[in-house]
């Protein structure tokens, strides 16, 4: 199965980025360890100097990753066709007990990649690098984590075999089977889509805070994590199902199809982005006790958080559009009512 | 936003004029960066496209195929077997289909008889595929004939041709009448060369293949499904064959990049020390640089991807056709679909930026952190 020119590629991409990044782990040692600004020895100015190659060469990779996981998962989605059972990703990924841990392992990366990318770029407004050892220790947090993930994706693609029956997404998260996203589709549409709006309202409220005092973004972030799991869950147990007009089918992966008009990806990603934008505005505002950050700071993480709202708003904004023109009725309007407590 | 835009115009400005100071060298870098391009979109597409003519071949084909096996060799089968088929809850239909090949020593080539039931043919006459128009020169009207299976004479009256448009499953085509093709092959009446069932609902297949294959255990059972995996795969595993084959070429490319990032001459040094002197940071230089790469990159990307497109989808595909369709005596003469598929341009890409950008990254590092002093003196 490894002569898939997409799989090629993904692998090709993993490999050259876990290298890059492991390649960059003993000078990051070296900058834990000798790293000082005061002195003007040679080392120091060579140290300062290499700083900008790894910077650079990390942009690159880590952007390259997160391409790699629209990549990842519209390969999945059209291998569907190659194995026996499998009628989208979550076919594919069925196959072997490697590929849910690939998706997962590569979600993990995606934000600890932007993470870094945000404080890279909080880093490089100061003109003392005053944040090089976090961003360094950060940096050898980071490499196991993208070692971990390739090793897991080479295993699932090396494990991949065309004879093996896959369950389709119908049997996985409507059968009897028990995975953690069966449990999702569980909960009652009309739970997951009022826990949606109130963790957005909390979202937004905070995102305001933060937006006025300046303070507050390091809640805003968790917030945003929390926002980003309601989410998800809301699209497997409720918005999924509008999309689909069937009751009874929730599949986080069949609405990026093309049947669907791929409206998934107008759903995740500004899902994605917003809850990344949100995990670095608390990243920068720690920063800005910093004195050489005290101004470039708040101003990064207005922006970042301002974004995220813009892209949890955007979500919200998809979410109900998709529900509004479904011509599928999940929650009865009496029941809507008397929820909201009016008369039925 | 206005002004970061407006910082972002004249770094790209000024990128491009550089580029354009330099042109020997960034038309050289141009002609080989499309060059790769061109080679692996033209496989890409090309194996894209045919994998599509496949599937839209056998979106026609029946379900299920019943074949039977004696000592693992395929045989004839009893047209009793189809009874016992059609008792099957959810078969639609059932047919026993006529087919095979017949070696023409004029042409030496080999045509596929089929007796094709809707319309029939008359008995004595035939419909020939273009193909065999081309290598018989036949016109209709004109007498074509074979010897049977007995030493006998047949002889056919051709009818008409079949158009070109079908060309891919139709130009070794020979349509006969039932009774020409039994007298040819000697086959008995009764018997069949295999049986096409079609089934109403798609999931039912396989509930009535394991049906078929409990009922009559001496049968094969093909479901189109299967035809269009293996199909899928094996075009899949020539691309990525093919793309192993160039990983030399790209490889190559790589180094050829890093080589020509890296040989810096005396003025650019000049250049970037002089930027530096007045005032641009390390890492000003190292975004113009990854600028003038990404310029050289999407133009390179969007050239090669357009001749490919081209050279496939209008000129045949001339470089790669021997190797991706496989070889015939009667191989079609046809144009491909047109198709454009957004993973094929995603996976490209990864083939061909990616690598491009890695490679020159070190180079555009060593030349933006010289010290401004050094180059000036």
């Amino acid at each position: 199965m490894l002569f898939q020119p997409a799989i090629i590629a993904l692998l090709l991409a993993s490999l050259v980025g876990t290298l890059m990044v492991a390649a960059s782990v003993p000078f990051a040692v070296r900058v834990m360890r000798r790293w000082d600004t005061a002195s003007g020895s040679e080392a120091q100015l060579e140290m300062e100097k290499r700083t900008y190659l790894v910077s650079t060469l990390l942009v690159v990779v880590l952007l390259s990753e997160l391409a790699s996981l629209i990549l990842f998962v519209f390969n999945a989605d059209r291998m569907s066709s190659l194995f026996v059972g499998a009628m989208c990703a979550v076919g594919t990924l069925n196959v072997n007990d490697f590929g849910f841990p690939t998706l997962y392992l590569r979600i993990a990366v995606f934000f600890a990649a932007s993470a870094w990318l945000v404080l890279n770029h909080v880093d490089s407004r100061g003109f003392d690098y005053p944040l090089v050892r976090v961003k360094y220790g950060a940096l050898m947090a980071l490499a196991p984590l993208m070692a971990a993930a390739a090793g897991v994706q080479l295993a699932y693609f090396l494990g991949l075999r065309a004879d093996v029956i896959a369950s389709c997404c119908s049997t996985l998260f409507s059968g009897a089977t028990q995975v953690t996203s069966d449990k999702l589709a569980a909960i009652a549409p009309e739970a997951s889509l009022a826990g949606l709006a109130v963790a957005l309202i909390l979202v937004m409220a905070a995102g305001r805070r933060a937006l006025a005092t300046g303070k507050g973004a390091v809640a805003y972030a968790v917030l945003s994590l929390v926002a980003f799991v309601v989410a998800m869950e809301a699209v497997v147990a409720a918005i999924s199902v509008y999309v689909y007009e069937l009751p009874h089918h929730h599949c986080p992966f069949c609405i990026l199809k093309g049947e669907y008009g791929h409206v998934g990806y107008a759903l995740y990603l500004p899902l994605f982005a917003a809850a990344v934008l949100g995990v670095g505005g608390g990243i920068a505002q720690p920063a800005a006790s910093l004195a050489s950050l005290a101004e470039a700071a708040p101003r990064i993480m207005r922006r970042c958080v301002g974004s995220s709202m813009a892209g949890f708003a955007l979500f919200g904004a998809v979410a109900l559009w998709l529900i509004v023109r479904s011509h599928l009725i999940l929650i009865e309007p009496e029941r809507l009512l008397s929820i909201l407590g009016g008369q039925p | 936003m206005r002004g970061w835009l407006n910082k972002q115009r004249n770094l790209l400005d000024f990128s491009l004029s550089s580029l354009s100071r330099r042109r020997g060298k960034t038309l050289g870098m141009l002609a080989v960066y499309t060059a790769i391009v061109f080679l692996l979109a033209s496989v890409m597409l090309f194996s894209h496209a045919i994998r599509r003519e496949a599937a839209t071949v056998l979106a026609k084909s029946p379900e299920v195929l019943v074949q039977r096996m004696v000592a693992g060799r395929h045989d004839l089968i009893p047209a009793r077997h189809l009874d016992a088929i059609k008792g099957i809850r959810g078969v639609q239909s059932a047919e026993g289909r006529l087919w095979g090949y017949l070696f023409d020593p004029a042409a030496a080539a080999n045509y596929t008889l089929m007796v094709p039931t809707n319309p029939r043919i008359e008995p004595g006459k035939v419909v020939i595929g273009d193909g065999v128009v081309r290598v018989r020169s036949a016109d209709p009207g004109d007498l074509m004939s074979f010897r049977a299976h007995d030493g006998s004479l047949v002889q056919f009256k051709v009818e008409s041709a079949i158009s070109r448009d079908s060309a891919l499953v139709s130009t070794d085509l020979f349509l006969v009448a039932e009774e020409d093709f039994r007298r040819l092959f000697g086959i008995a009446p009764g018997l069949f060369t295999d049986l096409a069932i079609s089934v109403r609902n798609p999931r039912e297949v396989t509930k009535i293949a394991e049906k078929i294959d409990a009922a009559l255990p001496d049968t094969r059972i093909i479901l189109r499904d299967e035809i269009l995996r293996t199909y899928e795969s094996v075009f899949d595993w020539r691309e990525g064959m093919l793309l192993v084959l160039l990983a030399g070429s790209i490889l190559a490319f790589a180094i050829f990049s890093w080589e020509k990032a890296s040989g810096l001459s005396a003025e650019e040094r000049r250049e970037i020390g002089i930027l530096k002197a007045v005032g641009w940071e390390t890492g000003d230089v190292i975004r113009l640089k990854m600028l003038e790469g990404l310029v050289v990159s999407l133009s390179a990307f969007l050239v090669g991807y357009l001749l490919a497109y081209a050279h496939v989808f209008h000129f045949g595909a001339g470089l790669f056709e021997p190797v991706l369709k496989g070889w015939a005596v009667l191989y079609p003469k046809y144009k491909l679909a047109p198709f454009v598929d957004e993973l094929q341009v995603a996976t490209l890409f990864f083939f061909t930026v990616f690598p491009y950008t890695i490679a020159t990254v070190v180079p555009i590092w060593r030349a933006a952190i010289v010290d401004p002093d050094t180059v000036m003196r």
